[in-house]
């Protein structure tokens, strides 16, 4: 006996995902071109898996500040903040963050997944309670974790579910933190964060939102979903990485409260892991530069997102949620939907393929998600590569009948 | 309603009608996991009918101890003591 034995039954599905072309969980970028292709296996690839919503991976200033960042700081910081020293970069860079939100004060995280480990085991303890999402990222899970707080899950994007849950708690004097996703991760779908302002506000609960997959993509500036629903005035906490629409690494946590900056010397993934490295502060710096100077890209990458989606819609596929950047394509199987994510990459679309557990109500997806970047051309070979590889499946659906 | 044990477990058992669908045997001892192959989310899942069936809240935090159907049952009787 081994301690990864228990992993048999799930290295048994991976094998059988593997044996069904590529393995899903471990391509391999040759080269990356521009922020929509790469090479993969020799050939030509379209992007479109890859969060980099705004397109801002390739530019030229950005990459130059990057680069001087590294002659003039180093390549790494070697060690945290509270131990090693900050550096003048992590500061400016916090102050930037805070005013791009309008909040009093930002923390900067190495990762997105530690902004969220950082901010929520940080402000919530064994004795506060966490009534989070129940489809919330795995970064949203294990922070609460590590809490110790009392974890209770709501339905997902449902205010009254939390409204019921909050009012059976009642009574109970332990402080309560709801916690939310702007725009969620796998299906694309947004948050009704109006409805749960009222609920907090009823309830007294403090509220996160985790600005993922928004930041930079919702609101008239950029802020995010919390932006546009206006209702920044009752989120206590933002989360948000640069992973994505800054397109760098690391993460944030944003607040108004006063006691905000007591997380530097409590919050444990802020205290005992390296400082972010001078290329992604300078990275994330500039790119937020990019997003305040062009509001524009916003809007190729909305038109870029309706003209998908109207595409894949008109061709028949299952959308999970309204149009958004991300497009979640709900396939009806497994393995219909492992047939089409191998065929569309070797027609030359990478997409993500999403499977139960990681989704929500045990849905197959082939998750897109869209870029500033992309080209009407591009987004129209989309398209085309859809269809064909459409019918290829329903060809091999024909042929697997006919065997049977 | 004065729910009982059995009242409990009848319950449950309906509850689980939809997670189970291979139709596996349900007995108190029966392992989420390995008799009824229930992943983390489906467990999550399950854990969130029972908490409106019942109206009781079961912290997510509760949830690596309950293993067999009988755990599900033993922690359901006391949040309803609870209240």
């Amino acid at each position: 006996m081994s301690l990864l034995d228990k992993y048999d039954q799930v290295a048994q599905r991976h094998n059988s995902l593997v044996a069904a072309g590529r393995d899903p969980f471990d391509i391999c970028m040759d080269r990356i071109i521009s922020a929509t292709e790469a090479i993969v296996d020799g050939r030509e690839i379209i992007l479109v898996g890859t969060n980099n919503y705004l397109g801002l991976t390739f530019e030229p200033g950005t990459i130059e500040a990057a680069v001087n960042a590294i002659k003039r700081e180093g390549t790494g910081t070697t060690g945290s903040r509270i131990a090693n020293g900050t550096y003048s970069s992590h500061r400016a860079l916090e102050r930037e963050i805070a005013d791009f939100l309008g909040r009093r004060s930002a923390m900067v995280f190495s990762t997105g997944y530690q902004a969220n480990l950082g901010v929520l085991a940080g402000l919530a303890g064994p004795k506060d309670i966490i009534l989070l999402d129940a489809d919330s990222h795995a970064s949203i899970y294990d922070g609460c974790r590590l809490s110790g707080a009392k974890l209770i899950r709501f339905r997902h994007n449902s205010p009254a579910d939390l409204d019921k849950r909050l009012t059976r708690l009642e009574g109970d004097t332990a402080d309560k933190l709801i916690v939310v996703e702007g725009i969620y991760s796998m299906l694309g779908d947004q948050a009704p964060l109006q409805e749960f302002a009222d609920v907090k506000r009823r309830h007294g609960a403090e509220l996160l939102v985790d600005e993922a997959h928004s930041l930079g993509v919702f609101g008239d500036r950029g802020r995010g979903v919390c932006e546009s629903a206006r209702i920044e005035e009752d989120v206590d906490y933002v989360v948000g990485t640069f992973s994505k629409s800054i397109g760098a690494i690391g993460g944030f946590g944003a607040s108004n409260h006063p006691g905000f900056e007591r997380l530097r010397y409590t919050s444990r993934p802020y205290m005992f892991t390296a400082s972010p490295s001078p290329s992604s502060i300078a990275t994330a710096l500039a790119t937020l530069g990019q997003i305040k100077a062009r509001p524009e890209l916003r809007q190729q990458l909305w038109d870029n997102a309706r003209s998908l989606y109207k595409g894949l819609t008109d061709l028949g596929f299952s959308i999970c949620a309204e149009a958004s950047p991300i497009i979640a394509v709900k396939m009806p199987n497994e393995a219909s939907a492992v047939f089409m994510w191998n065929s569309l990459l070797e027609a030359g679309v990478y997409v993500n393929l999403a499977l139960p557990p990681g989704t929500p109500d045990g849905s197959c997806l082939l998750r897109c998600s869209l870029s500033a970047a992309h080209t009407p051309q591009q987004v129209s070979r989309i398209c085309e590569v859809f269809e064909q590889v459409l019918i290829a499946l329903k060809s091999w659906q024909a042929a697997l009948s006919a065997a049977d | 309603m004065q729910w009982t044990a059995d009242k409990v477990q009848a319950e449950v058992f309906n509850l689980i009608a939809p997670f189970n669908p291979k139709g596996a045997a349900l007995r108190p001892d029966t392992d989420l996991s390995a008799d009824l192959n229930m992943d983390s989310v489906s467990a999550m899942n399950l854990v969130m009918e029972i908490e409106d069936r019942f109206e009781i809240d079961i912290p997510i935090s509760l949830l690596p101890d309950m293993n067999c159907l009988q755990d599900l049952i033993d922690t359901v009787m006391t949040q309803l003591n609870k209240d």
